[in-house]
């Protein structure tokens, strides 16, 4: 008896909450923004995903992960909203850029990071072409103490790495090594393994565990970034496909907008659009914003 | 006289029971079967337009030694080699079988021969608690213990094959010690009896006669902990270096199957060729676990005479 009662209660509180789901879906004619994409941006569109939420109820805003290429191929596909990406839409292959629509939302600065053995203050441009395509292969030969380069990549792919190969190494592809797919662990591992060389976002440098060089000189800093003095920046997309929706753009609207430019923004470790004196197109020429 | 008639020919309320038991267990087998089919069709459709959509050679694929799927080289043919991978996947578990191995049988030994009581109050539990702590945590202690060790030892970058079978070895440890545990404890009671009744010592009894006829049963063990490293991704992938270069030695950065799958998958867009390359990594995957199992069953059948 006492099991049967039990079932019984399994049975009608599962019924309940179906039911209630359902009738919830159907009552609230709720709007559901869904994003998916670059985990570079993820933290942003998340963060400004959950104010809007509260500013304006009955929306709600679903961020997933799962990468650039993820993120244009769902956008394109049309099962997505927004599509984050690290890079222009034209930069990866199988994406017709002609069908999506681009909205710059933030900047994002990359700097070349080494581990602290290595005894490197500055690095050319040249200097650091050569160390990824491994015409150099000692601390040596660039100034540094005797120690050989290990280099470590990020995945064939990723935003960042391409952004690093575009204006870090002018194009050139980086040679052979090893691989690492997120920012944390490339960070841990140029901490951890002398000689080491990675790259990393801003947000992820670490002046305690490794020695972020400056590049010709030019400090790695989102003032020199906004300025234009330093050259390794992407910015951050949101694709949608075609014009969004209206709900969809007031969404973006707010992404762009002062409130979220100015606290959230700066808080996760990106520059904000409205300040950049450069602005850069697909093709890679910078001019100055009016 | 029609109601008992009635009564008897009626089906009965256990008869009914029966048949719902019967379509439930049915339609949950039906359900597990569509699965497996539909996975096996999808893996295999995508994994295969590699070849047939995109043109690339089996041959080149499985022997081919530079993996880059965006670029192409000179003769306009992508570099899709997937050998480094398959080799790295193969050594990472083959070495981790090999040092979990005499672990394995040495701890299962001592929990049913040995020191029973002992064994079944401490060791059963710290064994089964290895299996629930999350793959990311063992690359984690990997990442910051494993690999300088390996860097003070044999130098290099310490990022290799040699780490991640490490790693893999404390991993697929847990499994293949219970699953020897369990085949020793089945080794019937009398065998022991009579093996000292001959006069055997008890490391006689031990070496002849009970791993002896456990050893179809210390096999189908060591090949499921195989199957479960060559499956293994996230904490080989913090360990292994993710090189996709053919490994010259134990410590140089490599790649497995799976590190540069998950790797991979998220950057890359459906339907192209670097996507398609991915998935022919996953049917590679699949296809050995499939053979992992078929092995598994033949050890078995074979253990059974």
């Amino acid at each position: 008896m006492k099991q049967k009662w039990l079932w019984g209660t399994v049975a009608v509180a599962a019924v309940a909450a179906i039911t209630y789901a359902y009738l919830n879906h159907d009552g609230q004619k709720s709007v559901n923004i869904n994003a998916v994409g670059s985990t570079a941006l993820q933290p942003m569109i998340e963060a400004a995903g959950e104010e809007y939420q509260r500013e304006t109820p009955g929306v709600f805003v679903n961020v997933q992960g799962g990468g650039s290429g993820t993120g244009l191929a769902q956008v394109q596909s049309g099962a997505v909203d927004l599509g984050n990406a690290d890079m222009f839409a034209e930069e990866k292959a199988g994406i017709k850029a002609k069908q999506l629509v681009d909205h710059w939302v933030a900047v994002v600065g990359i700097s070349p990071i080494v581990n602290k053995q290595a005894g490197i203050k500055n690095l050319t441009s040249q200097q650091l072409n050569a160390i990824f395509t491994k015409q150099v292969t000692n601390w040596q030969q660039v100034g540094g103490k005797n120690l050989p380069i290990v280099l470590v990549n990020r995945v064939a792919g990723s935003g960042t790495r391409a952004t690093f190969e575009r204006y870090g190494l002018n194009g050139s592809t980086s040679a052979d090594g090893q691989e690492q797919d997120s920012s944390g662990t490339a960070r841990s591992i140029v901490a951890s393994t002398p000689g080491a060389i990675s790259y990393v976002a801003f947000s992820y440098l670490d002046d305690d565990v490794v020695t972020v060089p400056t590049l010709n000189d030019v400090k790695p800093l989102n003032a020199n970034v906004i300025s234009g003095a330093y050259p390794i920046w992407s910015y951050e997309h949101v694709y949608t496909k075609g014009k969004p929706s209206a709900d969809v753009q007031k969404f973006l609207d707010y992404l762009q907008s002062n409130k979220i430019q100015k606290t959230v923004v700066p808080r996760l470790g990106y520059i904000s659009i409205h300040d950049m004196q450069v602005q850069r197109n697909v093709a890679g020429q910078i001019s100055k914003v009016k | 006289m029609d109601e008992i008639r009635e009564a008897l020919t009626k089906t009965s309320a256990a008869t009914k029971k029966d048949r719902f038991g019967r379509i439930l267990s049915m339609s949950a087998l039906a359900l597990i079967i569509f699965v497996v089919i539909s996975i096996f069709w999808f893996v295999a459709s995508k994994g295969l337009a590699t070849f047939f959509t995109n043109k690339v050679n089996f041959w080149d694929f499985l022997t081919g030694s530079k993996w880059a799927p965006g670029q192409l080289d000179k003769a306009g043919h992508p570099y899709v080699g997937a050998a480094p991978m398959i080799v790295g996947s193969f050594l990472v578990t083959l070495i981790s079988a090999l040092i979990a191995t005499p672990f394995a049988i040495g701890t299962a030994v001592f929990m049913t021969e040995i020191s029973p009581k002992r064994g079944a109050k401490i060791l059963q539990p710290v064994t089964e608690l290895l299996v629930g702590i999350p793959s990311v945590v063992y690359g984690f202690i990997g990442l910051t213990v494993v690999v300088p060790v390996m860097r003070q030892l044999f130098g290099g970058s310490g990022f290799g094959i040699l780490a991640g079978s490490f790693v893999l070895f404390v991993m697929i440890l847990p499994t293949v010690t219970s699953m020897t545990v369990d085949t020793l404890r089945a080794v019937p009671k009398h065998y022991r009896e009579s093996a000292l009744a001959l006069g055997a010592t008890r490391w006689q009894m031990i070496y002849k006669v009970i791993l002896r006829s456990a050893t179809p049963g210390i096999l189908t063990a060591i090949v499921f902990g195989m199957a479960r490293a060559f499956g293994e991704a996230l904490a080989v992938q913090m360990v292994v270096g993710n090189a996709a270069l053919m490994p010259h030695n134990l410590t140089s950065p490599a790649a497995t199957l799976t590190s540069v799958l998950t790797q991979g998958i998220g950057n890359t867009v459906m339907g192209s060729l670097e996507n398609n390359a991915l998935w022919s990594l996953a049917l590679i995957l699949l296809l050995m676990s499939l053979v992992f199992n078929l092995v598994i069953r033949a050890i078995g059948k074979k253990g059974a005479m």
